[in-house]
């Protein structure tokens, strides 16, 4: 937040002075919100030694680890696919051929109406019924693949589209191929416009993978349910889906700290590279959004 | 193709009820997460430092998190802390917790996309605080909030299929049942496909329409 809002002026002194007593009391009413919650973790009992000692054995942490890298084998295999997937259907959407951008385009559209799920039981039913051997990985996989590498070929479709028609237009004057205006002149920016986007999109990939719970693919989140099971332990699921979340929380977290900070820098690029003439006449001086 | 028919026909009961399942969780989970999450939007634009930060750490904690797991924690967690809240229901808090997350960031960047200059051109004129927000500000900001909400809905429509794995018998469930009737899969998978684009294509011309209805210039 800086100095101006549209939302309101800068505050005098009553208004200062009434913004500092509804702070107050938000946070009286939220250390209140976090004191109930912790009284209920309390009277259940939730901070009883014997629901946290799992943690300590070295098999219980040995399960996590396996968990933790089975979510990460599934989105980096999905991952590395859905790019793939979006290169090629987006480079089929910017074709000069329709019949390579008509197909293209009813693939891209509806993979992206399906829900996720849907798409992942297409893979887990449809091989469980004829008794095809597919893994499950496999249908977690093909899931995530067609749903991500979808949207990720609109956002690489949409980055080509953006680079301003100049840029194509002096490549072709130059006496460029068209896979050389794409290669040498689009892509180069197109992706540097784009990298935050598809990074946001490959921690969503992630965050989906724990979809994988559902088809019993031993990811994080299924393996967090049975760590959570435990009779002996008291029945932990409150203890174990913190700890579940706080990996998912600080693994996602980084990898948007990534797109925030390749954010940053890449709009430092454009806005270096923009000619000097509309930033003089566009006044405000802030940086491009979007 | 009869075959392929019949596979919706034999089995209208269980489409019937998963989708009118899905689309009472739509609109639940639809009005509960544009109020919540345009309150947590009021909170991350207000001026009170304690409001901004709860909101802020609400929305990112909320966003690196997975669906599945705010479900897995409703159904599993929250009982062992003595509070019973029925499956239907633990569903509808779970979506309403995610999406608001999600409203609340396009809430926060359409007020953000108006220029302050608008607000301080207003002020000049002689305009009353209400009058500046009600015909100045929120009128643009509005209406760039229209399409990506529009979006958020859309993705929180194909979100309620989670709830299948959380003993909700929404449309995301009707595999499972099917399965044990023995139904063919692919024809049971494409029918359920074809339910979600009936649901969704009308979403997505609406907001066509609201796009180029208020397209406005700046």
């Amino acid at each position: 937040m800086s100095h101006a809002t549209v939302l309101y002026d800068l505050p005098g002194p009553r208004a200062r002075r009434r913004n500092r007593v509804i702070n107050v009391v938000s946070v009286v009413a939220i250390a209140a919100l976090i004191a109930y919650v912790g009284y209920r973790f309390w009277a259940t009992g939730q901070f009883e030694a014997r629901k946290w000692e799992q943690f300590q054995y070295a098999a219980v942490q040995r399960e996590l680890l396996d968990g933790y890298l089975a979510t990460l084998k599934a989105a980096g295999i999905a991952a590395v696919l859905a790019l793939l997937f979006g290169a090629v259907f987006a480079a089929a959407r910017l074709s000069d051929h329709w019949i390579l951008r008509a197909p293209a385009a009813f693939v891209v559209e509806t993979f992206r109406a399906i829900p996720l799920l849907i798409l992942i039981f297409f893979g887990y039913y449809i091989p469980l019924q004829y008794g095809w051997p597919l893994d499950k990985l496999w249908a977690l996989i093909i899931g995530l693949t067609l749903y991500n590498g979808s949207v990720l070929a609109e956002i690489f479709r949409a980055g080509i589209s953006a680079v301003p028609r100049g840029q194509s237009e002096a490549a072709y004057a130059l006496g460029m191929r068209k896979g050389q205006v794409l290669r040498l002149i689009l892509l180069p920016q197109a992706v540097r416009a784009t990298l935050p986007a598809i990074v946001s999109q490959l921690v969503v990939l992630l965050k989906d993978t724990a979809l994988g719970f559902i088809i019993t693919y031993p990811e994080l989140l299924f393996v967090g349910k049975q760590i959570g099971g435990r009779l002996a332990f008291g029945l932990p699921y409150v203890p174990t889906y913190l700890v579940v979340a706080a990996i998912y929380i600080a693994t996602c977290g980084l990898l948007s700290l990534l797109a925030w900070w390749l954010q940053r820098r890449m709009g430092h690029v454009r806005s270096a590279a923009r000619p000097r003439r509309g930033a003089a006449m566009d006044g405000s001086g802030a940086p491009q959004s979007e | 193709m009869d075959d392929f028919l019949r596979v919706l026909t034999d089995n209208w009961d269980i489409f019937a009820t998963g989708f009118t399942t899905t689309i009472k969780l739509f609109l639940v989970a639809a009005v509960g997460s544009l109020v919540g999450g345009t309150l947590l939007g009021a909170m991350r634009v207000s001026p009170v430092p304690a409001l901004r930060a709860f909101g802020a750490v609400y929305v990112n904690l909320i966003r690196n998190t997975p669906l599945t797991l705010v479900f897995a924690f409703l159904v599993f967690a929250v009982p062992k802390l003595e509070v019973s809240i029925g499956y239907f229901t633990s569903a509808c808090i779970a979506l309403i917790a995610y999406t608001s997350a999600f409203v609340c960031e396009v809430v926060r960047s359409g007020i953000n996309t108006v220029p302050a200059g608008q607000a301080e051109a207003a002020r000049a004129l002689g305009m009353t605080y209400i009058q500046v927000l009600s015909t100045v500000v929120l009128p643009q900001a509005v209406r760039s909030m229209v399409p990506p909400l529009v979006s958020v809905l859309i993705a929180m429509l194909k979100n309620t299929t989670i709830a299948a794995g959380f003993s909700v018998l929404e449309a995301g469930a009707i595999p499972a049942y099917l399965s044990e009737r023995g139904e063919p899969q692919f024809a049971v998978l494409i029918w359920i496909t074809i339910g979600f684009l009936i649901l969704i294509i009308p979403l997505v011309l609406l907001q066509r329409f609201l796009e180029r209805k208020w397209a406005f210039a700046r």
